[in-house]
Parts: C-alpha cells; sequence; structure tokens
C-alpha cells in the first residue's frame, strides 16, 4: 500500500507543474491547449541540459526555458497578435511534439546521467517521512517533488494574499476594468502565461529527469491534456490542484496495482477515469452558483483597449 | 510608440493576400530556421513538394492524408458554425472507427459488398454521431462548456478503443498480440482511380456542407444560431432541437472519417487510427475562415505538408519532426497574420516629433 | 478667473473610416460640473476615453493643469488625479468592494485588510457615500456599484471626475443623491465632467454646458444664460419640431391581457410581480419607469421568451402564456416584437438585410431550401418605404447606422401587419430626427388599429404619445393613467413610490 502511494505521489508530479503552469495562465485569462508540446519541450530540453552540463540544476532550468520559450510563442500569437487562444495552443503542441522529437532524435531511450538521477533520488524528511502511512508516500521522495509542495503553497498564497495575485485575478475575470483600474494588463498576461509554460516545462522535465529517466518519444503520453483537466477539477485552486493531482496520479497507476495484487481491471479503463471526473466536474460546476469557483470569466477573449 | 487601430473592413481579395503573404513569411522565417540547423531549406522545401506531389503514387499517398482530414473539417465545421466549439474530433472518428469495426466484424461477411458498405459507414456515423450528441445535450440543456467537454471525450474514446483493442476485442488468432481481427474484403473500401472511394466520399462531403450551410433552411438556422443564440430565440428557432441534431451531423461526419480510415487504410480499428486528424481538422477549419471549399484546400495543403515532410525522412534522412516544427511555424504565422487583417499597424510619428 | 484642469486641444479620433471625434476643443476648470451634451454618436464618449487613456487621440493635444501629457494607459491618467466612472461599471465581480479599490494600485506586496476598511469608511463618509466594503459586487444593486466606483476613484486622489451617463440607471431619489455628492465634490473643489443627453439633468447640475455634434465641438456656454431649446438646436443642428402628431383610431376592441402574471429572471428573482392589463387596438399603450424595473421580462414574456412562473396572457381571447415564439408564430398570431437589444436579438448583425428579413418568414417556406427570392423584394420594399440608407439590399446590417438598424428592424415587424407591436426602448441610440421617424411609424401603426405596447425612458415623449400610460416600479405596476390628466411628477412619483412604501413595509415586519 505504502509503495502504491509512494509511487502514486511521484506519477502526481509531472502533472501538478503542469497544472500549476496552467492555472496561473487561465487566471490570466488565457486557455493555452500547448500544455502537451510545452511539456515536450521541457522534456527534452531539461534532458539535454542535464546531459550535456550534468547539472542537475541547469537541467531543471532548461527545461523551464523551454516551456517558457513555447509559452512565449503563444503569448505573443495571442496577447498581442490576438489570435484565437484555442487554436494556438493545438498549433502548440504540434510544434512542440515536433520540437522534441527533433531535439531529441540522437538521445532517444538514453538515461540521464548518474549525477543528475543520483540528484533527484528520493530523500527522507527527517520526522515527517516517520508518519504513519502517509510518511514514507508523502516525505520520502525527490527534492523537485519537495519543491513542488512549497511551490503548491506559494502559488496559493499568492493568489490569496497578495496584490499581485488580486491584479492577476482582475485580469483575467475582466480585463478591461483590469486596464481600466490602472493594471498593465499586458504584462500579467505575458508574465504568467510565460511563467505557466515554464512550469509546464518543469512538469515534463520531471518525467525526463526524475520519473523514468530517460528521454523517449511518446514520453509525455498525454499528461497535458490530464493537467488542463486537472485545473478544472482543481477549480482554479492550487492547493485543490495538488491533491487532484494525487488522485490522478494514483489513477494513472491503479490498474497496474490492482492487477499486482489480483485483481484483474484494464488499466485503460481506470485511465478513463480522470477524463469523466474532469467531466462531471465541468457540469457540476454550470449548475452550481458559487461563482468563485468558475473558470475566470474572461478566459478566452483576447483583450484590445480600443475595442468599441 | 506603435498606434494600433481596428481597420474598416478588408475586400476580401486584401484578405487572402495577407494571408499568403504570412504564408510566404513563414516559409522564409522556417527556412531560415532550417539554415540554421544544417539543412539546405530549398532542398527541404523542394522535397516536401515533391514527396507530396512528385509522382501519382506521393500524389495518392497525399489524397490518402487529406481524405480523412477533409471529412472531419467538414464536421467541424458544421459545430463551428454554430460557434459550438467541437474539440471532440478526434474522439469522434475513434467512435466512428468502432462503430464499423463492430458492423463489418458481425455482419455476415458474405454480404455483397455495396450492402456491407453502406452498413458500416451508417454505424460509423450513428457511433460518431453519439459521441458528439453527450457533449451537445449537455450544452442545450444545462449549458455546459463544451471545449473542454468534446476534449475530455477524445480521451475517453481513446482509452476506451485502447481497452477493446488490448482486451475486449482482441483477435485470438493473433497469437497473443494485441490486435483487432481484420476487416473482411467485402468491408473495404474499393479503389477508384488509384485511391480508394473517400475520395469521393470526401468530396461530396464538401459540395454537401457547402449547400448545407447556405442553401438550406437549416444552415441558415446554424448560421443565427452562431452569430446570437438570442436572435435565433426570438426568431421562434428551436435551439436546443437544432443545437443536438447540429452535433450529430458533426460527429456523424467525424465517424464517417473514422470508417474510412478503418475500413481502407487500417482494414482493422487501432487505438491509433485517429492520427490527431481531428485536431489537425480545428486548425484547417480555422483557417479557411469556415467556408467549405476553403477548408478543402486548407485540407489538401496540410495533407502535403504531412506527407512531404515523411518523405523527408526517405530522401534526405531528416527526421519527419522537422515536417511538424515547419508545421507549427507556417500556423503560428498564418494565426499572426488574422491580426494584419483586422488592425492597421502604424508608427505614431508624434512621439517622434515630441509633440504632446 | 479659476484654474483650468483639463484642456483639450484639436482633438481627433477615428475608428476604420468613422471619424469619432474631429478638432474637437473641451476646456474644464477646477471647482465647476462642467456638462458634457450630444445626441447618441456624437462622440461624448470617445473624447472622455482619450482623457482616462483608454482610447489614444490620433491627433491634437490635452493638458492636465497646465502640462502638456500624454496618457499610454489608464495608469496614466490615474496617477494625474482623472478618475472615470464608465456608463458600464468597470468592477470585477468576484471580488468584493474593498479588493476592487485596491486593484492596480501601488502598495505592499501583500493586501492589508483592516486599515484599508477604515480609510475606505472615512471616505464614503465623507461624501455620504454608502457601501459594505466587504461586499462582492455581484450582490450589489446598480445604485451601490455606481457608489463604489466612485469611492474607488476618490480613493485614488482623484480630483477630476469623470461621469458617463451616471443616471441612466438611478431612480430619481438616487439622482438626488448622486447629485449632492456631486455638488459636494464641487465645493472641495474638484473638476467633474457629466456625460449625459438629457437636458434636465444638464440644466439642474451644471455650470458650464458643452455640447458635441457628429463628432465636432459645436460651442461651450454657460448654464445660467441658455435655455432648452438652444441646447436642442445646437445639439441637432436646426430648429426642431418636437410635437409628435397624435392620431386618432376608430377600432379598439381588446387584443391583448395580461393577468397577474409573474416572471422570475436569471437569478430567480421575481422580476415581473402579478402583472394585470389589456391592450386595445388602436392604442399605443407607455410603460415607463427606472431602468431594469422588469421592462424587458414584460416583453419577453409577451413574446414567448421567458417563460412566466405564474398567470395567463390572452391574446385575442386565446391563451399564449407558455407558448415559445416558434408555437405563436404557427398559432398565426400577427405580434412584432422591437427587443431592446437590436443587434444581440432582433436582428443578426453579420448578415445582410435580406437575410434579415427572411428570419420571420423562412419558417413558413416549404420544404429543405431557404428560397431567397420574395425576401430579396421584400427587402427592396422596406428598403424604399421607410427610406432606408444603406448601399444594398445585401449590406450587412451591422454596417448601418443606428437609425437605419432600427428601420430595417422595425420594417421587418410591421410589414406583416401585426395585430399588436412591442416595442422596447425603440428609439434608444438614434438621433433626435430617426426617433421623431419612429414615433410617426409607431402613430401610423395605431390609426391602422394595431395595439402598441411601447416602453420608453422619456417621460415626455411617453405623455405625448401614448393614449395611456402603465408605470412600473420593480416590477409592480403601480399605476395606469391617462397622459392628459397628470403631470410628470405624479408618474415620477409612481416609479418610486411604491418601492418606498414596500421599504416601509419591510421595515414594520
Amino acid at each position: 500500500m505504502e509503495n502504491f502511494l509512494a509511487a502514486a505521489v511521484a506519477a502526481a508530479m509531472p502533472l501538478l507543474f503542469a497544472t500549476l503552469g496552467e492555472l496561473i495562465t487561465e487566471k490570466a485569462g488565457n486557455l493555452n491547449l500547448g500544455v502537451e508540446g510545452m511539456m515536450y519541450m521541457g522534456a527534452v530540453i531539461g534532458f539535454k541540459a542535464g546531459f550535456e552540463t550534468g547539472s542537475p540544476l541547469l537541467a531543471v532550468l532548461g527545461a523551464f526555458a523551454a516551456g517558457a520559450f513555447g509559452a512565449a510563442i503563444y503569448a505573443f500569437l495571442t496577447v498581442a497578435l490576438r489570435a484565437n487562444q484555442v487554436v494556438t495552443g493545438l498549433t502548440l503542441t504540434i510544434f512542440g511534439t515536433g520540437f522534441a522529437y527533433f531535439v531529441g532524435k540522437g538521445m532517444s531511450g538514453l538515461p540521464a546521467p548518474q549525477v543528475v538521477r543520483d540528484f533527484f533520488m528520493p530523500v527522507s524528511v527527517p520526522g515527517l517521512s516517520g508518519l504513519p502511512l502517509v510518511g514514507k508516500p508523502l516525505f520520502q521522495q525527490s527534492v523537485l517533488t519537495y519543491f513542488g509542495y512549497v511551490l503548491t503553497v506559494a502559488l496559493a498564497a499568492y493568489l490569496k494574499k497578495a496584490k499581485a495575485g488580486l491584479n492577476l485575478k482582475a485580469v483575467g475575470e475582466n480585463a478591461a476594468a483590469a486596464d481600466a483600474s490602472g493594471i498593465n494588463v499586458m504584462f500579467y498576461k505575458y508574465a504568467h502565461i510565460i511563467a505557466g509554460g515554464g512550469l509546464c516545462g518543469v512538469g515534463g522535465g520531471f518525467m525526463s529527469l526524475v520519473a523514468i529517466p530517460v528521454w523517449q518519444e511518446g514520453l509525455i503520453a498525454g499528461r497535458g491534456w490530464i493537467a488542463v483537466a486537472l485545473v478544472i477539477f482543481a477549480s482554479w485552486q492550487p492547493v485543490k490542484a495538488l491533491l487532484g493531482a494525487f488522485l490522478f496520479g494514483g489513477l494513472s497507476i491503479l490498474g497496474f496495482w490492482l492487477q499486482s495484487v489480483g485483481i484483474n481491471i484494464s488499466q485503460y479503463l481506470v485511465e478513463m477515469i480522470p477524463y469523466i471526473a474532469t467531466i462531471l466536474i465541468v457540469v457540476v460546476s454550470t449548475r452550481k452558483n458559487r461563482k468563485e469557483d468558475m473558470a475566470p470569466a474572461d478566459i478566452g477573449n483576447a483583450y484590445f483597449r480600443e475595442e468599441r | 510608440m506603435i498606434k494600433i487601430a481596428k481597420r474598416a473592413e478588408l475586400p476580401k481579395n486584401r484578405e487572402w493576400a495577407i494571408r499568403a503573404a504570412a504564408v510566404l513569411l513563414s516559409i522564409v522565417f522556417a527556412g531560415t530556421v532550417l539554415a540554421a540547423l544544417g539543412f539546405d531549406p530549398i532542398k527541404v522545401f523542394a522535397q516536401i513538394v515533391n514527396g507530396s506531389v512528385g509522382s501519382q503514387m506521393r500524389l495518392n499517398q497525399t489524397i490518402l492524408k487529406a481524405i480523412p482530414l477533409t471529412i472531419t473539417s467538414m464536421g467541424i465545421l458544421v459545430a463551428f458554425k454554430m460557434k459550438f466549439w467541437n474539440i471532440g474530433g478526434e474522439g469522434q472518428i475513434m467512435m466512428g472507427a468502432m462503430g464499423a469495426t463492430y458492423a463489418a466484424l458481425h455482419l455476415p461477411p458474405d454480404l455483397p459488398s455495396a450492402a456491407m458498405l453502406v452498413l458500416v459507414a451508417a454505424a460509423a456515423v450513428v457511433c460518431g454521431g453519439a459521441w458528439a450528441f453527450i457533449p451537445a445535450y449537455f450544452k442545450a440543456r444545462f449549458g455546459t462548456n463544451e471545449t473542454i467537454f468534446t476534449l475530455m471525450m477524445n480521451y475517453i474514446a481513446i482509452k476506451w478503443v485502447t481497452y477493446l483493442q488490448y482486451d475486449l476485442w482482441k483477435d485470438p488468432s493473433s497469437f497473443g498480440f494485441p490486435r483487432i481481427a481484420a476487416f473482411p474484403p467485402s468491408a473495404v473500401l474499393p479503389k477508384l482511380f488509384g485511391v480508394h472511394v473517400g475520395w469521393l466520399v470526401a468530396v461530396l462531403s464538401v459540395v454537401l456542407v457547402y449547400i448545407f450551410i447556405n442553401h438550406t433552411k437549416k444552415g441558415y438556422e446554424v448560421t443565427v444560431i452562431g452569430e446570437s443564440v438570442e436572435t435565433a430565440r426570438y426568431a421562434g428557432m428551436n435551439i436546443k432541437y437544432i443545437m443536438i441534431t447540429t452535433m450529430l451531423v458533426s460527429g456523424g461526419l467525424c465517424g464517417l472519417a473514422g470508417m474510412v480510415q478503418a475500413s481502407a487504410i487500417e482494414k482493422t480499428l487501432t487505438y491509433s487510427l485517429s492520427a490527431n486528424f481531428g485536431f489537425t481538422a480545428i486548425i484547417t477549419t480555422w483557417l479557411g475562415r469556415l467556408s467549405a471549399p476553403a477548408v478543402a484546400v486548407c485540407c489538401f495543403a496540410f495533407a502535403m505538408l504531412i506527407q512531404g515532410g515523411a518523405y523527408l525522412q526517405i530522401a534526405l534522412l531528416i527526421p519527419a519532426s522537422v515536417a511538424e516544427m515547419i508545421q507549427g511555424i507556417i500556423l503560428f504565422f498564418v494565426l499572426g497574420s488574422e491580426f494584419f487583417i483586422q488592425y492597421k499597424v502604424a508608427f505614431d510619428h508624434r512621439a517622434i516629433k515630441g509633440v504632446a | 478667473m479659476q484654474n483650468t484642469a483639463i484642456q483639450m486641444n484639436n482633438i481627433t479620433k477615428s475608428f476604420g473610416s468613422l471619424a469619432a471625434n474631429e478638432n474637437v476643443n473641451f476646456t474644464v476648470f477646477n471647482g465647476e460640473v462642467h456638462a458634457l451634451l450630444g445626441e447618441n454618436g456624437a462622440g461624448k464618449s470617445t473624447l472622455m476615453n482619450m482623457l482616462s487613456g483608454i482610447y489614444s487621440p490620433d491627433s491634437g493635444s490635452i493638458f492636465v493643469n497646465g502640462e502638456a501629457v500624454r496618457f499610454s494607459s489608464p495608469k496614466d491618467s490615474i496617477a494625474l488625479g482623472i478618475g472615470m466612472i464608465h456608463q458600464h461599471f468597470k468592477l470585477i465581480d468576484v471580488l468584493t468592494a474593498k479588493e476592487n479599490i485596491i486593484i492596480g494600485q501601488k502598495g505592499s506586496f501583500f493586501t492589508k485588510g483592516k486599515a484599508l476598511s477604515t480609510k475606505i469608511k472615512k471616505l464614503s463618509d465623507e461624501y455620504g457615500l454608502d457601501i459594505n466594503p466587504d461586499k462582492k459586487v455581484y450582490d450589489m444593486p446598480v445604485g451601490e456599484k455606481q457608489a463604489l466606483e466612485i469611492i474607488k476613484v476618490l480613493y485614488r486622489g482623484a480630483n477630476i471626475l469623470i461621469l458617463d451617463e451616471p443616471t441612466a440607471v438611478l431612480t430619481p431619489q438616487e439622482i438626488k443623491k448622486l447629485f449632492n455628492i456631486i455638488r459636494n465634490m464641487r465645493e472641495k473643489g474638484c473638476a467633474i465632467v457629466i456625460i449625459t443627453h438629457k437636458l434636465g439633468e444638464v440644466m439642474e447640475i451644471s455650470d458650464r454646458i458643452t455640447i458635441l455634434r457628429r463628432g465636432r465641438s459645436i460651442g461651450t456656454v454657460a448654464t445660467k444664460e441658455t435655455e432648452v431649446p438652444s441646447l436642442i438646436e445646437m445639439m441637432v443642428g436646426k430648429k426642431v419640431d418636437l410635437s409628435i402628431k397624435k392620431r386618432k383610431s376608430e377600432n379598439n376592441e381588446e387584443l391583448l391581457v395580461l393577468d397577474e402574471v409573474t416572471v422570475l429572471d436569471g437569478e430567480k428573482k421575481q422580476a415581473l410581480k402579478s402583472v394585470s392589463f389589456s391592450l386595445h387596438a388602436g392604442e399605443i399603450l407607455g410603460v415607463a419607469g427606472v431602468a431594469k424595473s422588469g421592462q424587458k421580462e414584460l416583453c419577453e414574456s409577451i413574446a414567448g421568451l421567458v417563460p412566466a412562473e405564474k398567470g395567463r396572457i390572452f391574446f385575442n381571447g386565446e391563451n399564449i402564456l407558455g407558448k415559445s415564439p416558434g408555437e405563436i408564430i404557427k398559432m398565426g398570431i400577427r405580434m412584432g416584437f422591437i427587443p431592446e437589444d437590436r443587434l444581440g436579438m432582433g436582428l443578426v448583425a453579420g448578415m445582410d438585410i435580406v437575410h434579415n428579413i427572411i428570419l420571420k418568414d423562412y419558417q413558413g417556406q416549404k420544404g429543405v431550401f431557404l428560397k431567397r427570392g420574395p425576401c430579396v423584394q421584400k427587402a427592396e420594399r422596406i428598403v424604399d418605404s421607410l427610406s432606408i440608407l444603406t448601399p444594398s439590399v445585401f449590406t450587412p446590417v451591422k454596417k448601418l447606422s443606428g437609425g437605419n438598424i432600427q428601420k430595417v428592424l422595425l420594417g421587418r415587424e410591421i410589414d406583416s401587419d401585426p395585430k399588436v407591436l412591442i416595442t422596447a426602448y425603440p428609439v434608444r441610440g438614434l438621433d433626435i430626427g430617426a426617433s421623431y421617424k419612429i414615433y410617426d411609424l409607431l402613430g401610423e401603426q395605431k390609426e391602422r388599429g394595431a395595439g402598441v405596447l411601447f416602453v420608453g425612458e422619456d417621460l415626455d415623449v411617453l405623455m405625448e404619445l401614448c393614449d395611456r400610460v402603465m408605470v412600473l416600479c420593480d416590477g409592480r405596476v403601480t399605476g395606469i393613467v391617462d397622459p392628459d390628466k397628470v403631470t410628470k411628477e405624479d408618474i415620477g412619483l409612481l416609479m418610486t413610490g411604491m418601492s418606498e412604501r414596500r421599504r416601509a413595509d419591510d421595515q414594520n415586519r
């Protein structure tokens, strides 16, 4: 059981980073369906950086930079040039996947260098890892996982308590009103879309540096789309995103685990559950009235100050 | 300082000129990237063209790619015209292919081929339509956001078909290999002028969708709903009914594309059968500005890129992923160019003169 | 005399091919209330949006407190003490009043709750504004939203305030209160610009008036030295005969009867409360009331667009309540409806005139194909008879001017000789000339024997045009009066009187 939970937490982390990235992107009023592509870009560049430099830090930074680069293209097109967000995001997925396969051509199947793998090996948090049941799964993990926890809390505080977080909410809810209130709408959109893309990249990097840790084609395997679903599942709240990531991470390995304990349910059927759950959430959330739990109201709309 | 202002409407030919310029620019840009990567850009582009239309056989290959893309795009077009953002083409293709496979494997194989194919296609249309019906029903009944709904439905369909392939429908005579039994010959689309008759289906779908949107009462209703739901209500249209039936058409067309792929290309059902056609169709439909003939042209251009990209690998030993990158770059440019159709960009000279 | 707060010289601004402002000059002093007066589309909001940094002028210069300025965003304008209260409030619904006030403000990294609340309380007491800092905007009635907008700009230290059509959504009492706040700010030396097209308010509140017409500044006058007729002449550009020809009709059978109709709005609140009245052939029944008193629901429930909770609606003795517009059309009922939001509801903005004319006819066509032929002729006939200015019947309606758009809609609706014609604010957004043309068309319909329901906002017009005026207040009918026998003040009282009494009742409960 503990092993299952530990594996679930590890499986949750790529989802968590990508979800948090998409979450702040959507908070800025932009739906970026390029998560899958940005994760691929992060996975391959993170791996390459780690491979070439042997530095775990540079590997993660490389993953972030790659995702941020993809997001910057998306941001320029949707914010400055007001292109359709859905189509641009889908294009980013095509581009990002192609980019990653191309860059990764010669490295396919190679493992990450030993120093990098060692660095990301699970380490125990003294005290906490001794907790019954949840101790080991939660607190005997890679440093990057702990970074994920910290990031979740930090983002939650940012959105709830910080003035910039409030401004961000305003931008996503009603860009015109935010602008009239003196908020630099363009800056907020660019900053959060790009940072969000960076986090998606880190999510991809987690796959190629920590989880597998190997670069191969097909590595991301639809996790980007799960992240898009998770944002809704978490009703745009970082802490709920973490819990949702645990849940979806667990589901992604549940079938195999069940089979190992002798319960014969197809893994493919179990893998449907996150998508079905997300649909249920979407259906239920359109029927309940709490406006705070809904998508940012201005999502999907390009903002042009001089629009009449 | 740069000043941006909304344009008065441009004539149609100017609009297309701007788009053509964007494509040209993107080719120049992609060429620069290729050169930087150490490839000869002219050679690469020449090989993409050569590989997609350079010989009868390659042209046929391109057409094979264009067929499912075009049929799917027509399905997406019908939905988009209503401003129903059907991102679920991928899943509808899958479910259509599943329906087709079920029919093909369960109907008596010695049925006359024509009857067999009609029944197989009908099963595909019904299953694709049913898959689209679910989000359509929720949107019509509760106003549920269809973008995310249809997107999620894709993955449910893909996982489901994977399950069928690895488990439920696995062919016992395949020696443990995860494979579904092949279609009987009577359920395989025959060839006409060297390419399977799917091309005829694609051409017909373009013509019929064009007529539907522009010349029928239903098409008029779809367009009005797309422009303004309130006006449609005001005019006494039964919006829920129209929305659901239109989505049955949309999903049905996508399902038909799935049947074509299963019957003519794979000759069975596989979990990778949809091959991103559902997503690519969204892009082609958008680029063709929801006009059936223009969308068809975009589909062919896209098929050229896909086929030409695959050819690069053989001709120049350049990975096919390069073609995907080029695709992405061209798309980025064309998406960006819409801005220059809608807005005028000028430099503000006053700032330079310093006059306040 | 006083020092200048704002000076705008030779401002020009175009949108596409439309020149919204052309060489406009505008000066405001500190300590004055300056009205910016003009018809719809005269360019008032455009001019003020340039002052608040939302639009940037194509040419011309702006001086604030004597300094030449160039705004690249609203931020720059706020920094100079300019605050604009937009006609459509720029508030974030899911945030509280407090949060709306501090967004976009400089300050510490984290938000501080307590100190802020105190400061907001102090400001609101000082100016007599009434808001609760911790209330979410979506829970606020319009009056409170406006108060919040005002506090928001005051909090930012604004001493130049621009109010864009601030009275449109307020009751007479709230208007009185707002005017007191404005006077209060004037006393404190603020410069206040109020955009409006209501002449009575202009005469009441302003010190000086600048008139815009078709994007040009016509002149600036001192309020004390001018009179309403000359203001109208400046607005319209010519002397206009503002009398409505009252027509007579012989027919007076009862056409439409509403019996205790109750309608819920989107938030499940009663928007229409047990409304009963009847509409006769050959009359124009006016509907007066403060905005959002249930007018929209009244019209839409008759047209079958919103379901009623209770009650009955008889059309020629037949109950049509619960029928959809489609069913009403199929019953052969000839009813015309000019909704409030013409491009959002009555017409399809992106389609041409022909396809907008087809909208009401296509369901009667046989077969699956759309037949355009007869509708092209019909469109041409309507364009001719109402002298609609358009390049052709194949021009998208969104490209026409407001008045011509309205004529397309009205033309389509009266073409079927409706027995009942429902019109919601049919002259909103139209210039004075076009408005009178519409009044005349409505008169013709009445003369023909149709029953016309006319929802209006201008009491003078309602009293002059209508045979009877029904007053709505908060979803209730507070009276149906003969305009020849009552005064405007009486109607004004009905528009609010009942709400006063109910509030008293609520307190007694």
